[in-house]
């Protein structure tokens, strides 16, 4: 019995709803409604560019701001011990459970002109602040429903680090600073790079929470790819070739941080 | 350095928590006010089992995440152990597919398979729904299962198939006795991240549905273009607090375990 053979149902699986559709997205990127090969659509797509800029700007600052965060965490957690860390975990990832429609509902209340924040402002007597619809909002929101997204991945690979590895670090000289950048984080940099693809991919090509949170100003590529799609504005040739060169940007954003990866790194 | 981690992972914690508190302290509330706290009521609570949208919803989300989160666990499992044998050529090739569904945008998921629905029941003459949904869910939950998984293989020595082999194992014997515990922290999250993904997955749904099965996600949604009734924060607070006994008693089952094995030792 040859284990490759094993992943043959899903080799099935990934030509037919994997590949393909992304090969009718090109193709409809393409073509006008007749089936005509024409580059009108993907031309167009300059027309957007502030768009794309403040998408990839925004989406950015939350990863960034979810990986300061989450690595302490995850680090933390690892070093719990070993029948308190599946509890932990447990409530790191309980949010996840709630609809993130909710969970940024949630922060419409808050962050709302009306909300929580300026009605406990209100009544300490100072002036009500404008939160929502701001593009701090947005990023905001990026960060408090893809923060787990960075933690579990962390977490998973750090779990993993033998704990005599930490010590034969400090045996040999490292403090504490130093072991943290020469092991651990060389160490876990296949749960950064994981924890920065989960975050930055739905932060950019999100439309719900600019939406909710951005108000009408803060329009992002996600919004603009729906509105081809469901919205007013039908037309699926210039959103598939919106959707494309997010892709292809996504694409050159990933390569250009898999550079700092050493895939073939020998690890523990 | 404890101390101070403890002091962080609580503000982290009260972060995540304090919208869904602030979800769950409303849906008591009187009047449909997101703000001041009126009258203490169980109105919206009642109100929510009598609303059949919302309840045939979830019953929606629940059936779609339990049946794509395990189909595309045991997908993913197979699949990854397959590719990991896999020679490096067509194993890059492979992963590099797989990985598209992430490295894309779910917009990009859904708008795809949305193109491609479109395509068939044009031909084949069936509507959007309940299978499309199926579909797409599992689309986008497999290459997270497999992603969980093939760090696993990555962390563990790749003569330990061999070895038990060596040592007396079938092939079976030592595919379950050996790889499957080693990769089983992996499965696992994989299978948490396929379900968690499922049951809050908007974005693919929203391209995929038809009008005949919605999912909570998309009910929800509809619900805030409009006016959002307090009876969304009650139901928020029964699956928060159903997840919440969930690990409890996981939590509670685990430790009697471990506290056995150690009256064992």
């Amino acid at each position: 019995m040859k284990l490759k053979y094993f992943s043959a149902p899903y080799l099935v699986w990934m030509v037919v709803f994997i590949l393909v559709p992304l090969l009718m997205v090109a193709y409809f990127a393409f073509t006008n409604d007749n089936g005509a090969f024409t580059i009108k659509h993907v031309s167009a797509v300059g027309e957007y560019t502030n768009i794309f800029v403040r998408s990839v700007w925004l989406s950015l600052i939350a990863t960034a701001v979810c990986l300061v965060v989450a690595y302490p965490v995850a680090f933390f957690l690892s070093r719990m011990d070993k029948h308190k860390q599946g509890t932990m975990l447990m409530i790191v990832m309980l949010p996840m459970w709630m609809n993130f429609l909710l969970r940024t509902y949630a922060w419409m209340t808050i962050l709302g002109n009306k909300g929580i924040i300026n009605h406990l402002l209100t009544l300490a007597g100072l002036e009500p602040v404008k939160l929502i619809n701001t593009s701090g909002a947005v990023v905001l929101g990026m960060v408090y429903n893809y923060l787990p997204f960075m933690i579990l991945p962390l977490y998973s690979v750090m779990e993993k680090i033998d704990k005599s590895v930490i010590e034969a670090a400090s045996d040999l000289g490292c403090n504490s600073v130093s072991s943290l950048f020469r092991v651990i984080v060389p160490l876990s940099l296949p749960g950064i790079m994981s924890g920065i693809t989960m975050v930055f991919v739905p932060a950019i090509s999100t439309f719900i929470i600019s939406r909710m949170l951005g108000g009408g100003s803060n329009l992002l590529i996600g919004d603009l790819i729906e509105m081809q799609f469901l919205g007013n504005s039908y037309n699926p040739h210039l959103g598939a070739a919106i959707s494309l060169v997010l892709m292809a940007l996504i694409l050159v954003i990933m390569t250009v941080m898999n550079q700092f990866s050493p895939d073939d790194q020998v690890l523990m | 350095m404890k101390k101070l981690g403890k002091i962080y992972l609580a503000l982290v914690l009260l972060f995540l928590y304090v919208p869904i508190f602030v979800l769950i302290v409303f849906s008591f509330n009187e009047s449909k006010s997101r703000s001041v706290f009126t009258n203490f009521t169980f109105d919206w609570y009642v109100r929510l089992f009598h609303n059949r949208i919302i309840i045939s919803s979830l019953v929606n989300t629940l059936i779609i995440a339990a049946i794509a989160s395990i189909a595309s666990t045991i997908l993913g499992t197979f699949a990854a152990i397959g590719i990991n044998s896999m020679r490096k050529v067509p194993k890059a090739m492979v992963m590099n597919i797989t990985n598209m569904p992430i490295i894309n945008p779910e917009i990009v998921t859904g708008v795809s398979l949305m193109l491609l629905f479109v395509f068939f029941a044009a031909r084949m003459h069936f509507e959007f729904g309940f299978v499309t949904l199926i579909i797409a869910h599992i689309t986008f939950d497999v290459p997270y299962v497999i992603l969980n998984i093939m760090p696993k293989f990555k962390q563990m020595d790749p003569h330990l198939y061999e070895a038990a082999q060596d040592l007396g194992c079938s092939s079976f014997q030592a595919f379950y006795k050996v790889v499957l515990p080693e990769i089983m922290p992996g499965i696992i999250s994989g299978f948490l991240m396929a379900l968690t993904y499922s049951l809050d997955d908007f974005v693919v749904s929203y391209f995929t549905t038809g009008s005949t099965s919605q999912t909570l996600p998309i009910t929800i949604y509809s619900m805030t273009r409009r006016k959002v009734s307090p009876e969304i924060n009650a139901l928020s607070t029964i699956i928060f607090v159903a997840v919440l006994v969930i690990l409890l008693v996981k939590n509670f089952v685990e430790n009697r375990q471990a506290r056995a094995k150690e009256v064992k030792a």
